[in-house]
């Protein structure tokens, strides 16, 4: 067997007393693209927070690749791989769309304080090769006629498109989408889930999704997790995890 | 009047240094530093203590400016680790106040209140009065002229792009892979260092420095011709530093008409006068004179033709 992409072992965090996160763990393979699901308040966002190094865990530990990455900053996991969108699109209002995207980029000799200064070539050689590199990625998410307006003026589907075009820049293997399709409108949702599995099957890139909207997942997620009250209920293919008794009480509980 | 106006413009040249750095800070970053006063002091005093006291020239002194600068911004942001907004606001703030007690306490070194004289020039000697403030003005001009073309650069590179991002939420370019901190921290010390190389330049100017010209309005008119002139762009930091010194030191000359008046009303009116100034420029202009441009390098790369 090989060694897993993405290792959550345990991982727990508690806010004064409240626990969102309650030993988590859970296990992503390369190439898999992973659903997360489970009603408001069950602990699925703070639980990619901890995932993407934005808060650290209060036990349990995260391993990429064989690494232990416990408790390492997001700048630390974004150069290993792993980028996240977040559930409120937080696009740079004042930095054009094309400037956005390439906040992305790796290795760019101008974006060190002596490259800015004293490597003028090399930074502009590097501008070059990675703005038609951003100008491919945003064409892949159709933003291409878009690339000089402020990221401000897009709307707000074509901003969850730009959070997902800073990904591809980044060059990440996995990527976290949260609630990715939220309050876009039905004909970007498709799109989105197009560009997903095309990002998976042709790219190799691996997914984490967190979603509400249970269609969208179906047709993506080969495996699905469901949480509730911070802890794992179920996880397993779209079909075994909507059988499960457990989680149609955990979602219709809630009404009833 | 001649002689006024060169005096003025010295002036104002220095705190277009000033303001270019904390632009850089504020304007681009989004770093709070009201310690401005602070390091610009520090300068002010390594530069003569480094000249008068250590015999050293006054390139020396410029140098050793720029080293307790730099060296000083490294320790204030260390110890506002995160170098987030309130926090380093406040910690500066202290920070600024704290060394203009050590400026007027610690006379072995500083020369306390009585003050600290430099003779050291920053130009040649044996030149006539009119020359040598004509050429100490080159001098300044000189500097601040540096100053901008490097700090445009900054700004204009991907560099600059990166300091926009973090102002703007610095969670972003940190998922991206960027480490914020070092970003702040280096930019925070860039800008103390050019705050401190401004000190030296006054310091040599005036030739005589005491605590008081180290006091908190010094930090405001800086802060105010970054915020007239428009954060975030540096012409416009030029603009408004010239704007706000030559209002401020201007001023003395229609106010001494105004015979009614004593001279510490006077002084209080002139700050009026560049309170309504900026009143105004935010009523009217929000983002400054000259708004942070849209133009940068990114857009001038052709578009590949598909």
């Amino acid at each position: 067997m090989s060694v897993p992409l993405l290792l959550a072992d345990g991982l727990s965090k508690r806010f004064s007393g409240a626990t969102a996160v309650d030993a988590v763990s859970f296990v992503v393979e390369s190439g898999q693209i992973v659903g997360l699901i489970g009603p408001n308040g069950a602990g699925k966002t703070t639980l990619f927070n901890l995932l993407s190094g934005v808060l650290r865990p209060d036990s349990g530990r995260l391993i990429i690749r064989d690494r232990d990455v416990t408790g390492l900053p997001p700048h630390r996991l974004a150069r290993l791989g792993l980028v996240r969108t977040f559930q409120l699109a937080r696009e740079l209002d004042r930095l054009t769309v094309l400037e956005n995207v390439l906040l992305a980029a790796r290795h760019h000799a101008g974006e060190r304080l002596l490259g800015a200064l004293c490597r003028p070539r090399a930074t502009a050689a590097d501008e070059g090769r990675l703005v038609a590199r951003a100008r491919e990625v945003l064409s892949l998410v159709s933003l291409s006629a878009h690339e000089s307006k402020p990221a401000a003026a897009l709307s707000g589907g074509q901003k969850k498109l730009l959070e997902l075009a800073r990904c591809l820049m980044a060059e990440a293997d996995i990527i976290l989408l949260d609630e990715i399709a939220a309050g876009v409108a039905p004909h970007l949702v498709e799109k989105i889930g197009q560009l997903v599995i095309r990002l998976n099957r042709d790219h190799g890139k691996t997914f984490v999704i967190i979603e509400h909207n249970i269609g969208f997942i179906r047709s993506l997620a080969s495996r699905v997790v469901v949480m509730a009250s911070g802890r794992v209920l179920a996880e397993g293919s779209f079909t075994h995890v909507a059988a499960n008794r457990t989680v149609i009480e955990s979602y219709l509980g809630q009404a009833a | 009047m001649d002689a006024y106006l060169v005096a003025i413009l010295t002036v104002a040249g220095v705190y277009v240094v000033l303001a270019l750095a904390l632009n850089l800070q504020f304007g681009l970053t989004g770093l709070i530093n009201f310690g401005v006063v602070g390091f610009f002091g520090i300068g002010a005093y390594a530069s003569g203590i480094a000249t008068e006291t250590l015999g050293l020239p006054f390139v020396g002194g410029l140098m050793v400016a720029i080293l307790a600068g730099g060296v000083t911004g490294v320790g204030v942001a260390l110890l506002s680790l995160r170098l987030s907004g309130d926090f380093l606001a406040i910690v500066t703030l202290g920070f600024a106040e704290t060394a203009r007690l050590v400026f007027n306490n610690e006379d072995w070194l500083t020369g306390g209140p009585r003050g600290f004289i430099i003779r050291t020039r920053p130009v040649m000697s044996g030149l006539s009065r009119d020359v040598t403030a004509w050429a100490v003005l080159g001098l300044v001009a000189a500097a601040a002229l540096i100053t901008f073309l490097v700090l445009r650069r900054l700004a204009d590179a991907p560099y600059g792009r990166i300091l926009r991002a973090i102002r703007e939420d610095d969670l972003v370019p940190s998922t991206l892979g960027k480490n914020v901190f070092v970003y702040r921290l280096q930019v925070f010390v860039v800008g103390s260092a050019a705050m401190a190389a401004a000190g030296s330049l006054y310091a040599h100017y005036v030739q005589t420095i005491t605590p008081d010209n180290f006091t908190t309005p010094v930090a405001i008119l800086v802060w105010m011709a970054v915020i007239v002139g428009g954060a975030g762009n540096m012409l416009g930091s030029v603009l408004g530093a010239l704007l706000v010194t030559v209002l401020y030191e201007g001023s003395r000359f229609v106010t001494a008409g105004i015979s009614v008046l004593d001279a510490e009303q006077i002084s209080a009116l002139r700050f009026i006068l560049i309170g309504t100034v900026l009143i105004l420029t935010i009523r009217f202009r929000p983002m400054g004179i000259l708004p942070e441009s849209q133009r940068r390098a990114s857009a001038s790369v052709p578009p590949t033709t598909p």
